[in-house]
């Protein structure tokens, strides 16, 4: 009850005096966004085109190299009866 | 052909882009003055010299502005005052004391609570979890700094503002 009534001043000594908001705040905060977004998207842009081209780099050499396949002896068999 | 679909995409998202700025204007509008109010008791700085509130605010609203298209229906004003709370307590550490504010009697994380829990009106739990604090210990804070508040200066263990403004950092 009592810690009630202590709130509620508290309440009151914050609803005190509103400061003037400088109307410039909001613009700089969407330049500074705007300019955070553009970023953010580049980046990811960038992110995408080095997986890409990795992908590419890597599908290219799997093709050229066929890993899969066994390697050509390197030893020739032996001859025997010859 | 392929021409002018990206022309086309570039306008769309041009149109989103218009969009979007005149739905944070209207934001900014409806909502600076209320958020610059948290700002300057969390700051504990006076009404009418607040730079710290200010730049506090402006990154967070840039912030904001920044994640606008991902909202996805959530409040745009419980997120500024998400990144808000958030900053401060970042940057908390830094100044610990006001500076003519009502609040400058108690701490950064004090001045947090009781802002977020009586300034804003926001619920316990949602403050904890804001805070990264156990529910039980908001609830403690705010007690304390409430106390702190509303006792003379003298009784209590906070100390006068007097000494908290005259003490070199």
């Amino acid at each position: 009850m009592r810690a009630e009534r202590r709130e509620d001043r508290v309440r009151r000594l914050l609803d005190g005096p509103h400061p003037a908001v400088p109307p410039e705040l909001g613009i700089e905060a969407m330049r500074r966004g705007a300019r955070r977004g553009r970023r953010r998207a580049r980046a990811r842009r960038l992110l995408w085109l080095v997986l890409s081209v990795a992908f590419l780099a890597f599908a290219v050499w799997a093709g050229v190299e066929q890993p899969w396949n066994p390697p050509p002896a390197e030893t020739t068999p032996p001859l025997d009866g010859w | 052909m392929r021409q002018r679909q990206a022309r086309h995409a570039r306008q769309a998202r041009q149109r989103q882009q218009d969009l979007h700025a005149r739905e944070f204007e209207a934001f900014v509008a409806g909502a600076a003055g209320r958020l610059l109010h948290a700002a300057t008791l969390l700051t504990a700085e006076p009404p009418d010299a607040n730079p710290r509130a200010r730049s506090l605010l402006t990154a967070a609203l840039a912030q904001t502005y920044a994640s606008w298209d991902r909202l996805r229906g959530e409040d745009p004003y419980d997120r500024a005052r998400q990144e808000l709370a958030a900053r401060f307590a970042r940057s908390a550490w830094r100044a610990h004391h006001g500076r003519g504010g009502v609040l400058s009697a108690l701490g950064p994380q004090e001045r947090l609570v009781v802002v977020l829990r009586l300034g804003e009106g926001v619920a316990e739990e949602q403050t904890a979890a804001l805070l990264g604090l156990p529910v039980e210990r908001v609830r403690a804070i705010c007690a304390r700094a409430v106390a702190a508040l509303t006792s003379p200066p003298r009784t209590r263990g906070a100390a006068p503002p007097a000494t908290m403004t005259g003490a070199p950092p």
